[in-house]
């Protein structure tokens, strides 16, 4: 198997993925959460084509507005329209209706089509907006915000840790994946990597144990009472109030134009 | 198995929110801070496990490793598999954000099922019984999580009855696989580390 399919091409950088700061980025990310909760709800919500491209075309507007690097939001969403390519195929044929065209003596039906698209346009609004929005968030930052917004402090503290850790375990897999491949070793459809792949993992597992272990270890050596202390102080400034004023009228509209 | 925004009925995703809060709120009562790096490590685990590909004929599929968290964490398997799914939304895209209640939950509740069902039978004395279990468990998880998945889909729809399964039948691999590889994996951390998985080392070696 060619090396680039192990990857899937989004291996985690953690903080090191280079961003340009952009006018998003000046805002409070305890505001960039609550204003995406709302704006997904507003999209998800609505069964209006008028208001879902308007959706479609505010993600658009916040991915430019928030620069984000273009090659991999589309490879970003390219994977998410990978989960769903199916689902997307089989609905005009599965939902019945007025038959709209056939295709190998199967009929589409128009309203399946409308609601393949309906899926494909809240999709897209959505997964713009949050990779616009917090997904421009350093983890740490948003996990501070998100224990700020009252999110419970072991589920923060869960976070954090993860995001420690996913730079140490992908660290700790690809040095043992490198062994292996220095040994020979090819993945292939048998038992033998199958295996293999197993013991690799249960290793994986055994090592960053003992490495968090340790790291707990000397945490409380230095006075680790299971408390971090929030020191960022977020307060809400003259941009937070301006795009507030802008987005929350935006939302109402949006919410309007379901009733119309 | 991500679901995206959007496909779901509102029902069907405040039912899985609601499961998600509760299983949540439970494994996060269960879990005290010492165990917090040990949670943290499982979980950053089923995030990297998403991108080991593994070939099968001309494809590829990805592990998901829910049986083996479920099998070392019992229901702090519920946050732990959360917050990464969360990252996962929210750095890539992967799946989206008011359907992460309804994928949290497709995915968190077979773990502890399989906790339940298997965590007995993974130490046993005979390691070829330990490791039947474990597959047992790496495939139970995958087989439970899809039928889940294909529910939400049925309960959202009548037209996704055929997309719910295809979803089924593309996932037979994964089981596959993924039996084999818990099993090994078991079988390992038996050996080398048995605390991890609460296994009872006298029953083990006597």
């Amino acid at each position: 198997m060619p090396q680039f399919l192990e990857h899937s091409g989004t291996s985690w950088k953690g903080q090191k993925v280079k961003h340009e700061r952009s006018l998003i980025d000046r805002l409070d990310p305890r505001l960039r959460v609550v204003m995406v909760t709302l704006f997904a709800f507003a999209t998800v919500l609505s069964h209006n084509f008028w208001v879902l491209s308007v959706a479609v075309i505010a993600g658009f507007v916040l991915a430019l507005l928030a620069q984000l690097n273009v090659k991999r939001t589309l490879r970003r969403v390219i994977a998410m329209d990978m989960f769903m390519i199916f689902l997307i195929i089989l609905l005009p044929f599965t939902t019945p209706g007025d038959t709209w065209f056939t295709l190998f003596g199967l009929s589409a039906s128009k309203e399946g089509f409308l609601h393949a698209l309906m899926i494909l346009l809240k999709a897209h609004a959505v997964v713009l907006a949050l990779l616009a929005l917090v997904g421009t968030i350093s983890a740490t930052t948003l996990g501070h915000a998100l224990a700020h917004l009252r999110v419970p402090d072991k589920l923060v503290h869960l976070m954090l840790f993860t995001v420690r850790y996913l730079d140490v375990i992908g660290q700790e897999y690809k040095r043992m994946r490198r062994a292996m491949q220095a040994r020979a070793f090819v993945l292939r459809t048998n038992m033998h990597t199958w295996r293999s792949i197993g013991y690799l993992i249960g290793m994986l597992l055994v090592h960053s144990l003992e490495r968090s272990e340790r790291i707990m270890d000397a945490m409380k050596c230095r006075g680790y009472k299971g408390q971090f202390y929030l020191l960022d102080e977020m307060a809400l400034g003259r941009d937070d109030y301006r795009f507030m004023a802008l987005f929350i009228p935006f939302l109402t509209v949006l919410t309007g134009l379901n009733f119309l | 198995m991500h679901i995206v925004d959007g496909a779901l009925a509102v029902p069907v995703l405040a039912a899985g929110a609601a499961m998600t809060v509760a299983g949540v709120a439970w494994g996060l009562k269960r879990m005290d801070y010492d165990h917090l790096p040990q949670v943290g490590v499982l979980s950053a685990v089923f995030f990297i496990a998403s991108y080991i590909h593994l070939p099968i004929g001309f494809s590829s599929v990805h592990l998901i490793l829910n049986g083996l968290i479920g099998l070392a964490l019992g229901w702090a398997a519920f946050p732990a598999l959360l917050v990464a799914l969360f990252l996962q939304a929210v750095f890539f895209g992967f799946g989206g954000f008011l359907v992460l209640g309804v994928n949290a939950v497709n995915i968190a509740l077979p773990a502890v099922l399989v906790y339940y069902l298997c965590r007995h039978g993974i130490s046993s004395p005979s390691p070829k019984i330990a490791a039947t279990w474990g597959a047992i468990g790496g495939a139970g998880s995958i087989i439970i999580t899809t039928i889940m998945v294909a529910f939400s889909l049925m309960l959202s729809g009548e037209a996704f009855l055929l997309a719910a399964k295809a979803t089924f039948v593309a996932h037979i691999p994964v089981m596959i696989v993924e039996g084999f590889v818990t099993a090994a994996a078991v079988l390992l951390i038996r050996k080398v580390k048995p605390e991890f998985l609460g296994i009872d080392e006298e029953r083990v070696y006597g």
